[in-house]
C-alpha cells in the first residue's frame, strides 16, 4: 500500500449531520440532514479508486462507484449524478434506504483497514445536489423503438425497469393501484427516512424522460394482463410487491388497536394521517405501543408511533439481537429515539375491554434452539414464564405473503407453493409469454435495492426479447 | 380525475346519488363489486358498493348516506366537478346462478347496493321477491327501480307512514314461512343484516350479506377490513364483500366499525361548523 493510500485509510469517515434524537423523535422531518459540498469532497477523497473495486461487485445494479466518487472529489457534481443515472434511476432513494453495510460499503477496501467510504451518503449527496442546484438536463435516450411496454407496480423494481427501458427508446407505461406512484417508497417507508417529495421527484424524472404513469389502475381488476396485450403492449413487467400482511393468528387479534404494519404505515405515509385532522384519514395514537417483529418495517412503525406522541414504544421480538433483520442504522436510530427492545419474547394472546378495544397482551419468554430452515436459531417457548404487558396499540410487522389479487386472475402463469410468481433468476421471465416479474412478488419481502437488481435483469431481458424474440 | 355527470338528492337530502365518468370501471364492474373514492388531495379513501353501471356511457353510480366528514365533503361536489380518485372494480362479484325462489332484503342505503344484484338475479331466471324498508316514508329510496328489478316488491317503514308498518324482517318472516325460498340476500345496516341472518338460520336457507368495514387500499394489502367468518379471519375487500350471513361475526364487525368514532365525530363537527360559517 502506498503512503497516500495509507493516509486515506487512516482518515476518519465524514459522518452525516443528523437531527438530535430528543428533537427528531417528535417530528417527521428527515433524520440525517445531508452533506455540505466540503463534506462530500472530503469524504470522496477517501476513495482509493481501486482497479478491482469490491463496492461495484456488491451493488445489485452495478453503479460505477469509484467513477462517480472521482467526479465528486473533482467537484463535478453534474457529471457525477449523470454517471450514477446510467446504472440507477433512483439514487436519492438508494442513498437513503439501501443496506450499504452488507453491499457496497461491506466490500469497500478502505473498510478492511478502517471505516468504509460513505458511498450511500455520497450517492444521496449527488442526487440531492442535482435536485437543488442541478441543470435539470436529462440524460440521452435512444431513438424510439415504437414498442410499448407495461410496468405493473410503481415501486423500486418497476421504476427501475421503467427507467432502463425508457432510456433504451421504449414507450413505457407504469400502472399503479394506489392513487400515488412509488409503491413501498410512498406507502411504506416513512417521511423521516425518505421524504415523499424526493420520491415524487424521482418519478417525475422518469416522466420527463417520457414514461407515462397511470394511477388508480388495479391490474387484475381494472384491467387484465391479456387485455394489456390486446391494447398493444408487447412486454409486461410485474413488480407488484408482496402486499399481503401476515398476522400472528392469536386469540383477540381482531380487537380495535391491532393493525398490520402495512395499514399503520399506509395511514401515516400515503394518507399523511400524522397531519389529521388537517387531512381526513385518522390514525390510532397509542400511549403504550408494541411493535411485533424486528425488521426495517418494525423499526419504521416503532419510530412513527414515537413521533405520534406515544409514552413508550416497545419492539417485541421472539429471537435475539443477532437475528434482528433490520438495517443496522435503523436499529441504532430507533434505540437513540428511546424505543425499548423486548427480545426473546412472544405474545400468546390479546386482551380487550367490552368496547372491543385492546388493553394488553400475554407474553412468554423464549430461548434459542437449533438453527431452522432460515439458518437462524429457532426460538423455543419457556414454560412458566408468562407475563402481562399493558398496551393500547399493537402493530404487527412480522412479514408479508404473496397478494393473490393479480395472480389469481392470471391462470396461465406458474406460482410456487407460497403463491409467489415463478420467474427465472437470471432474466425474470415468468412461464407466461411476454411477462416478466421481479422484486417481492418473486422473492418474498426483501429490500428496495434487491428489487431494483431484479428489475435491472428483467429490463435487459425485455430489451433482448423485443430486439430478438422470446 | 373522475367527473360527476349526474347528481340527485334523495331521502330529504340525507342520501346522495352521483353518476360518475369512469369508463374502465364501468366496462369491468359486475353486480356486488365496489369502488374506492377519494374527493381531493387530503381526502380519505372511502369504499362504496356500486348501485349501477352503464358500460356504454362509461359511467358508474354510487348512492351514499351522509354520515361523516368524507361523505359530507362528497355531498358538496356538483355536476361537472370531480372526484380526484376512483379505484375499482374491487371485491368479488355476486355469484349469479338460477336457484329458484330468491328474497332480496334491503334497508337504508343498502337498497342501492341491492339494486344491481336483484336485477341480475332476476335476469338469470330466478323468481325474485324484494323487501325494502326505511325508518319513514321520506327516507325510502329506489322504490320504482326495485319494482322493475324484481317480480314482487314489498315495502316497509318503521313508523308505518308507508307500506307495511314494521321492520323488513317481519315481512321476510312471512316469506320464509310461505316456504320454497332457496336464497336470501340481505344488505343494509349491520343490525339489520344480523337480524336477517338470525331469522333465516332456523330455515337453513343460504343467506348472503354484503359487508362494508373500514379499509384503505381495497386490494388485500392493509388487513384493516378483517372480519371473522365461520371462525376464520377474512379480508372483506378481496374475500368479500359478500359472505354467508350465518357465519359472520356481526358483533365483532359492529365494534370494529367504531374504531375511529371519536376522531370521525370531531372531524365531522369541525367540517360542519366551517360549512355553516362560509
Amino acid at each position: 500500500m502506498t503512503e497516500k493510500a495509507k493516509k486515506k485509510v487512516k482518515a476518519p469517515r465524514v459522518g452525516m449531520p443528523e437531527q438530535k434524537p430528543e428533537i427528531r423523535k417528535r417530528n417527521f422531518e428527515e433524520v440525517p440532514t445531508g452533506y455540505t459540498v466540503a463534506m462530500a469532497q472530503e469524504e470522496a477523497a477517501r476513495c482509493l479508486q481501486c482497479k478491482k473495486p469490491g463496492c461495484v461487485a456488491g451493488c445489485p445494479v452495478s453503479v460505477d462507484i469509484p467513477g462517480f466518487i472521482n467526479l465528486v472529489s473533482q467537484g463535478d457534481f453534474t457529471g457525477a449524478i449523470r454517471h450514477v443515472w446510467t446504472k440507477n434511476a433512483l439514487p436519492a432513494v438508494c442513498g437513503r434506504v439501501c443496506p450499504q453495510e452488507i453491499q457496497c460499503e461491506g466490500l469497500c477496501i478502505v473498510g478492511k483497514r478502517g471505516e468504509p467510504v460513505a458511498i450511500g451518503n455520497l450517492e444521496r449527496f449527488v442526487a440531492d445536489w442535482e435536485r437543488e442546484n442541478g441543470t435539470g438536463e436529462l440524460p440521452p435516450t435512444a431513438p424510439p423503438t415504437g414498442k410499448k411496454v407495461a410496468v405493473v407496480g410503481s415501486g423500486p423494481s418497476g421504476l427501475t425497469v421503467a427507467g432502463d427501458l425508457i432510456q433504451k427508446g421504449y414507450d413505457v407505461t407504469v400502472l399503479e393501484a394506489f392513487h400515488k406512484p412509488g409503491g413501498v417508497l410512498v406507502y411504506g417507508i416513512p417521511e423521516f427516512r425518505l421524504p415523499k417529495a424526493i420520491v415524487a421527484q424521482e418519478v417525475n424524472f422518469l416522466e420527463r424522460l417520457g414514461a407515462k404513469v397511470e394511477v388508480n389502475a388495479v391490474v387484475g381488476r381494472t384491467v387484465s394482463l391479456d387485455e394489456l396485450f390486446e391494447e398493444g403492449y408487447e412486454a409486461i413487467y410485474l413488480g407488484v410487491g408482496a402486499g399481503l400482511p401476515r398476522f400472528m393468528n392469536l386469540p383477540g387479534e381482531n380487537l380495535i388497536g391491532i393493525l398490520s404494519a402495512n395499514e399503520y404505515l399506509t395511514r401515516a405515509n400515503l394518507m399523511k394521517a400524522y397531519l389529521f385532522p388537517d387531512v381526513d384519514t385518522p390514525i390510532p395514537k397509542g400511549k403504550n405501543v408494541v411493535v411485533l417483529g424486528a425488521g426495517n418495517v418494525a423499526m419504521d412503525s416503532a419510530r412513527t408511533a414515537m413521533r405520534l406522541g406515544a409514552d413508550n414504544v416497545k419492539i417485541v421480538y421472539r429471537r435475539s439481537r443477532d437475528e434482528m433483520p433490520a438495517r443496522a442504522a435503523e436499529i441504532h436510530h430507533a434505540e437513540e429515539e428511546g424505543i425499548e427492545f423486548f427480545l426473546l419474547t412472544t405474545p400468546t394472546l390479546f386482551k380487550g375491554d367490552d368496547k372491543g378495544r385492546l388493553t394488553g397482551m400475554e407474553c412468554l419468554k423464549m430461548e434459542l434452539g437449533e438453527p431452522d430452515d432460515s439458518g437462524r436459531r429457532r426460538p423455543i417457548a419457556l414454560e412458566g414464564t408468562e407475563f402481562h404487558m399493558d398496551t393500547d396499540l399493537v402493530i404487527v410487522a412480522v412479514g408479508s405473503g404473496a397478494n393473490p389479487l393479480l395472480t389469481q386472475s392470471t391462470q396461465d402463469m406458474e406460482l410456487n407453493q407460497w403463491g409467489y410468481i415463478v420467474a427465472d433468476e437470471e432474466t425474470g421471465k415468468t412461464t407466461k409469454k411476454g411477462v416478466w416479474a421481479g422484486g417481492d412478488i418473486v422473492t418474498g419481502a426483501a429490500t428496495v435495492i434487491l428489487a431494483m437488481g431484479a428489475g435491472r435483469k428483467a429490463s435487459d431481458s425485455i430489451h433482448q426479447y423485443l430486439t430478438w424474440g422470446w | 380525475m373522475f367527473k360527476i355527470v349526474k347528481r340527485e338528492e334523495m331521502a330529504e337530502g340525507t342520501v346522495i346519488l352521483n353518476e360518475i365518468e369512469a369508463p374502465l370501471i364501468a366496462k369491468k364492474a359486475k353486480p356486488g363489486q365496489f369502488v374506492i373514492l377519494k374527493a381531493n388531495e387530503d381526502g380519505e379513501r372511502i369504499p362504496l358498493t356500486m348501485a349501477d353501471t352503464d358500460p356504454d356511457k362509461g359511467t358508474i353510480t354510487i348512492i351514499y348516506m351522509v354520515v361523516g366528514k368524507s361523505t359530507a365533503l362528497f355531498k358538496t361536489l356538483k355536476v361537472g366537478e370531480v372526484f380526484q380518485d376512483v379505484i375499482g372494480p374491487l371485491g368479488k362479484p355476486t355469484h349469479l346462478e338460477k336457484v329458484g325462489k330468491v328474497v332480496c332484503v334491503g334497508g337504508g342505503t343498502g337498497v342501492a347496493v341491492l339494486h344491481p344484484i336483484t336485477r341480475a338475479l332476476k335476469q338469470v331466471g330466478n323468481d325474485v321477491t324484494c323487501i325494502i324498508g326505511a325508518r319513514t316514508k321520506d327516507l325510502l329510496i329506489l322504490e320504482e327501480e326495485m319494482k322493475a328489478a324484481s317480480h314482487d316488491l314489498r315495502v316497509c317503514t318503521d313508523d308505518g307512514t308507508y307500506g307495511h308498518h314494521g321492520f323488513v324482517t317481519d315481512v321476510l318472516k312471512e316469506a320464509m314461512e310461505d316456504g320454497d325460498v332457496n336464497l336470501v340476500v340481505g344488505i343494509g345496516p349491520v343490525p339489520m343484516m344480523r337480524a336477517v341472518a338470525n331469522l333465516t338460520r332456523p330455515f337453513e336457507v343460504k343467506t348472503l350479506v354484503s359487508l362494508n368495514p373500514i379499509m384503505i387500499d381495497g386490494t388485500g394489502m392493509c388487513g384493516g377490513c378483517r372480519v371473522t367468518v365461520g371462525g376464520e379471519t377474512k379480508f372483506a375487500c378481496v374475500d368479500g364483500p359478500e359472505f354467508d350471513g350465518h357465519l359472520v361475526n356481526f358483533d365483532e364487525l359492529m365494534l370494529r366499525l367504531q374504531a375511529y368514532c371519536e376522531e370521525e365525530k370531531a372531524c365531522y363537527e369541525d367540517f360542519c361548523t366551517l360549512q355553516a360559517a362560509t
